[in-house]
């Protein structure tokens, strides 16, 4: 299990990691199981999975952070290079302190959300944490692939939390698109990752660093990469999910989008920029989507009345002005991108859970609806304005150091685009101070109008355990503003471990008067002034929005396919699936005709033989005739006769062609189908009256006429080919090793029993199976009967030598199944021989003397046969050696001299027995009673006993 | 294997195929046998010429016959048996239900055909037109577009 990346000395927290992902699956899973009977109570349990993640986070950050990354692998295909490496590195750290630390902060938010739970609420703790794992993997994960699997985990268990509220339409519309976009978009990941992976060959991330892979196949894995990751950052022109996804309860949307799963593309992107930044056009698609994320996001989320929405466009900013931070691989843009990673994080969660409590409380989020609030909510506004400030940039907060990082690294940059990204990141931020404002006013209740009545001031404050995570994430966002030493240890390792040869500066608040202040003085400036004329902006976004309503925006579109796709999906299924068993039978038959028609007609060299040997001559005539008899003639008992014609004359061939083994089983087998067909027909019409239209019978012919044709081809030059193969045939092994390993000399009989005893295992299964369905349909409406069908009948003639036959019968089908290992014969024709004399005595006696027959019920004898088979087939396995492994017994009896016993006899038996149990099966399904004399004579039970039941 | 031979496949193998696409069930089940026979006869024919019954020790002079295709021709023989035997239950139950053994269209494929285009998931609304709020005291109205059912 020890991967060769795993030194000793880290071997103690060597299964940690996996531990703690399957911790997280395996909770989630059992909440999800509990349920409602846990409700919100399933947050309390839930929150035992980030709890203990954070503990183990503790132990190990330690060495991460000074550059010793725990490390995991788990050898899978080591040919493939597919292995599951897990790797806690310095900016790993940061992600899983992030998931598991807001992870905790959601679920104890959560119990003071669901206060009143719906059903349902259970199941969503159990998906979270499920979910947390999901996330957890993908931080975790060294092995491209292996965060692939749980990229994909992540999408799957947020389509649920985004859908958990299954009868609300607009919630699996929501979750419908997200999992459409982000399937998609993961879809495309993987084949940029086997792309890249191959071209760099390395699929470690921890590798990858050392490695420069260029060349057109990376061109095209990183647009295929960056699709991935643009959906799953909800980047433009992707970026329509998120906004729907926020109606999912607030807990969900706090976690997933804002604080995590979001993130995942921001993540992989700071992971690959610094091997790809420079590949393809990585750079510049980046620049100018993220660049467009981040304005287009921040200009929506001004327009905003939900406080939710607000922030759900808000988020999409930030995730725009993230990607741009990491894109560009800059170690300096990339550190700045580690700050904003946490301060988001943080800010974005608090401002999320305000939103909730209001919510809760108020029973709205319109901004237009709220007033004000009580004394009691003074901690709400507070966090609000910290968070608010955090998220504006504003100092002394931890979101001002995060942006001015981040101008400052993008003043410095050395590559082409680097002006752009000053401004797109000033104009974005611009509005990010503005709609973090708006939000504040919202809050505060500026912005409610006078058509709604002032009930917010009136609502009780929350509970302070409602609102203590809030709080905390509040703290922590001015803390660490202030005191930025306590994240500057992990941000500086993060950004080494995304470039290790870099020298990353300390984290510091005030960075001295640098143009970078003086752009943070012009951004505060702009939002001011935005906000300070709102309505006049309000208005000009107004007009601005309806001139350009007509261009169907990404979510239209994304529809628009949707509903296209299901249209057409559903006229071609009106066309191709029409309900016709002839038409589509007539469809596969063409095209199973025609299609190997065409090659092997080229192929055809010439004719073969016309006759091997003149005895075929009157047989082919007798099939020929019969066959065709068969097709045409219009009554019923007819054409099954025709049948059996066809079948005595094919027994008649296998003799010519030294198959009596065949001959022996087909003779059985056409006796036994004659009396299935005779038994089933008598009771439908004795004629076929099918309408007569021309036309569809024209086109039959045809297609019967071509299938025909095509076996005629097909058989010439597939023969031909088998006569061009100079190698011995496979038989010519099995007719050596026959007598000394199979111990019989019938080959056939070895081979079906023996040399391939498991397709004979297979088959008598499928016999079974047929059996018993052929029984319950003909039972079906039996039971509600007294008798089997109407009784007839009984002829003393018929009796007498019924009986006579019978026993001699039995005999001559055991003969067949003891000698047939050495002699034409074995458990099929014997089976079907005595099916043959059960038969005879349906004839003179009807049902019930074939049950007095053998006093056994069919099934029983159908499923002891299958029984006894399958044992003889596993008791070698038992014993050590192969399924189906061949073994002998040689005993000298008394009288009947010397008996040799082959492991062979039973599977026969087993085979024996099964045949007999479906003609048993079918006669039970099908059969009639004899005249209710025929009863006390054999002292039978009465057969309403026995089917009635 | 020989013209002949060939020619009585295709002949089985076409009247087969002719009965397989009626509407009646016993012809379709006379249809699978006569395509089993065809099917058999390309294997055993196709394994090579005719030749001695191939038990070793027996009396007789020649090559044997290759026991190989003989070995699957009598699993399918026995296969194509149990198939006819379930048909004809079907046969028979269908007599139960309907008197007759027509192969009628299958219903849920009629009624997929007949779904009508428009589709059941259409435009849904625009997150800003939902109302701010997750605790709705009353039932969230339904968007009609977005509600149609089948």
């Amino acid at each position: 299990m020890l991967g060769p990346l795993c030194s000793p000395d880290r071997q103690s927290s060597l299964h940690m990691i996996l531990a703690i992902l399957t911790l997280h699956f395996v909770l989630g899973i059992a909440i999800v199981v509990a349920g409602d009977r846990l409700g919100r109570r399933g947050f309390a349990v839930a929150a035992l999975a980030p709890a203990l993640t954070l503990i183990w986070l503790v132990t190990r950050a330690g060495e991460a952070i000074d550059g010793r990354p725990t490390v995991q692998t788990i050898e899978w295909v080591p040919q493939l290079r597919l292995a599951i490496d897990l790797r806690l590195d310095a900016l790993g750290v940061v992600m899983v302190g992030l998931v598991s630390g807001i992870g905790l902060m959601v679920c104890v938010y959560a119990l003071g959300y669901f206060s009143h739970p719906k059903p349902g609420t259970g199941r969503l703790a159990g998906l979270l944490t499920a979910f947390a794992g999901a996330m957890l993997g993908v931080v975790l994960a060294d092995h491209l692939l292996t965060l692939f699997v749980f990229w994909e985990l992540t999408s799957i268990t947020s389509y649920l939390l985004i859908g958990n509220d299954d009868k609300n339409p607009r919630a699996r519309d929501a979750a419908l698109s997200a999992i459409l976009i982000t399937g998609a978009g993961g879809l495309a990941l993987l084949a940029g990752l086997v792309l890249i992976g191959q071209s760099a060959g390395t699929y470690r991330l921890s590798e990858l660093s050392s490695t420069t892979p260029v060349g057109a196949t990376v061109s095209v894995g990183l647009v295929l990469v960056l699709a991935g990751a643009f959906t799953k950052s909800a980047q433009v022109p992707f970026a329509g999910w998120l906004p729907g996804a926020m109606v999912a309860p607030t807990p969900i949307s706090t976690y997933l989008h804002a604080a995590t799963m979001v993130k995942a593309g921001v993540y992989l992107v700071a992971r690959l920029s610094p091997v790809l930044a420079d590949v393809g056009i990585w750079r510049i698609v980046i620049l100018v989507g993220s660049a467009a994320t981040m304005v287009i996001g921040g200009w929506r989320a001004l327009r905003q009345h939900d406080l939710k929405l607000l922030l759900a466009y808000g988020t999409v900013s930030q995730l725009g002005f993230m990607m741009l931070l990491f894109g560009m691989g800059a170690y300096d843009l990339a550190q700045a991108g580690v700050i904003v990673l946490i301060a988001h994080g943080a800010f974005k969660a608090a401002l999320f859970m305000v939103v909730g409590v209001i919510d809760h409380e108020a029973g709205t989020r319109d901004v237009r609806k709220l007033h004000g609030f009580g004394a009691g909510w003074r901690p709400i506004v507070v966090v609000t304005v910290l968070a608010a400030s955090s998220m504006a940039g504003f100092p002394p907060l931890v979101g001002f150091i995060a942006k001015e990082k981040g101008l400052d690294a993008a003043l410095h940059g050395s590559f082409v685009g680097a002006t752009f990204l000053v401004v797109a990141v000033v104009a974005g931020s611009i509005l990010t101070f503005a709609y973090s404002a708006r939000f504040v006013l919202g809050v505060l209740g500026r912005l409610g109008t006078a058509d709604h009545d002032p009930i917010s001031r009136q609502v009780d404050p929350p509970t302070w355990t409602f609102v203590a995570p809030a709080v905390l994430l509040a703290a922590f966002s001015i803390l660490a503003g202030l005191a930025p030493v306590l994240v500057d240890d992990t941000v500086r390792a993060a950004t080494t471990s995304l470039y290790p040869d870099s020298t990353p500066r300390t984290v510091v608040l005030w960075a001295g008067f640098n143009t970078a202040f003086a752009l943070s003085i012009v951004i505060i400036g702009a939002g001011t002034a935005l906000v300070a004329l709102r309505r006049p902006v309000a208005r000009a976004q107004a007009r601005f929005h309806d001139a350009v309503a007509p261009i169907p925006d990404s979510d239209r579109v994304f529809w628009a396919i949707v509903t296209g796709t299901l249209r057409v999906a559903k006229r071609s299924t009106r066309i191709v699936q029409n309900g016709s068993l002839p038409i589509y039978l007539m469809v596969i038959l063409s095209v199973a005709a025609i299609a190997p028609l065409i090659p092997a007609v080229g192929a055809l060299d010439g004719l073969p033989d016309f006759v091997s040997t003149w005895a075929h001559l009157p047989i082919a005539a007798v099939i020929v005739i019969a066959a065709l008899g068969a097709a045409a003639v219009r009554r019923r008992i007819a054409a099954a006769l025709m049948l059996g014609a066809v079948g005595f004359a094919m027994a008649a061939f296998y003799v010519v062609q030294g198959a009596p083994d065949l001959a022996l089983t087909q003779l059985a087998i056409e006796v036994l189908a004659t009396v299935l067909f005779v038994l089933v027909l008598r009771f439908l019409p004795r004629q076929f009256t099918d309408p007569k239209t021309t036309v569809t019978s024209a086109i039959r012919l045809v297609i019967a006429t071509v299938v025909g044709a095509s076996v005629f081809v097909l058989a010439l030059v597939s023969s031909a080919a088998r006569d061009d193969v100079t190698q011995q045939p496979v038989s010519a092994e099995m007719l050596e090793r026959s007598v000394p390993d199979g111990k019989g000399s019938n080959v056939v009989n070895v081979i079906l029993v023996d040399f391939r005893g498991l397709d004979t295992l297979g088959e008598i299964t499928v016999l079974v199976v047929a059996g018993l369905g052929m029984v319950s349909l003909g039972r079906l409406s039996r039971r509600s009967r007294t008798d089997g069908g109407s009784p007839f009948e009984r002829l003393p003639v018929v009796d007498t030598s019924a009986n006579l036959l019978y026993g001699s019968i039995l005999v001559l089908s055991l003969y067949f199944l003891f000698a047939g290992h050495n002699q034409p014969g074995g458990g099929f024709v014997g089976g079907l021989t005595a099916g043959a004399a059960i038969s005879l005595r349906y004839v003179a006696g009807g049902i019930s003397a074939v049950r007095n027959a053998l006093r056994l019920k069919p099934w029983t004898v159908l499923g002891g046969g299958l029984l006894i088979s399958a044992t003889t087939a596993v008791v070698p396995l038992v014993a050590g050696q192969q399924l189906l492994e061949h073994a002998d017994l040689e005993a000298d009896l008394p009288l009947l001299g010397t008996l040799k016993v082959t492991s062979a006899l039973p599977f026969d038996v087993g085979v024996y027995l099964v045949v007999i149990g479906i003609v048993l099966m079918a006669y039970e399904a099908f059969g009639d009673d004899a005249e209710s004399d025929g009863e006390q004579r054999s002292g039978a039970p009465a057969p309403a006993e026995v089917v009635g039941r | 294997m020989t013209v002949l031979v060939a020619f009585v496949a295709a002949v089985l193998f076409g009247c087969g195929t002719w009965l397989l696409m009626q509407r009646r069930l016993t012809r379709i089940i006379i249809g699978i046998g006569l395509l089993g026979h065809g099917a058999n006869l390309l294997l055993v024919a196709g394994g090579g010429r005719p030749g001695r019954a191939p038990i070793i020790g027996a009396d007789g002079a020649g090559e044997f016959a290759d026991p190989l295709p003989q070995a699957l021709a009598l699993t399918a023989i026995v296969i194509t048996f149990g198939i006819t035997a379930f048909l004809l239950g079907l046969g028979y139950r269908s007599w139960q239900l309907t008197q007759d053994d027509q192969v009628e269209d299958d219903v849920e494929d009629l009624l997929i055909a007949r779904l009508e285009a428009r589709g059941s998931s259409s435009e849904p609304t625009p997150p800003e037109h939902l109302p701010a709020t997750d605790f709705e005291v009353t039932r969230p109205e339904v968007d009609p577009r977005s509600e149609s059912t089948p």
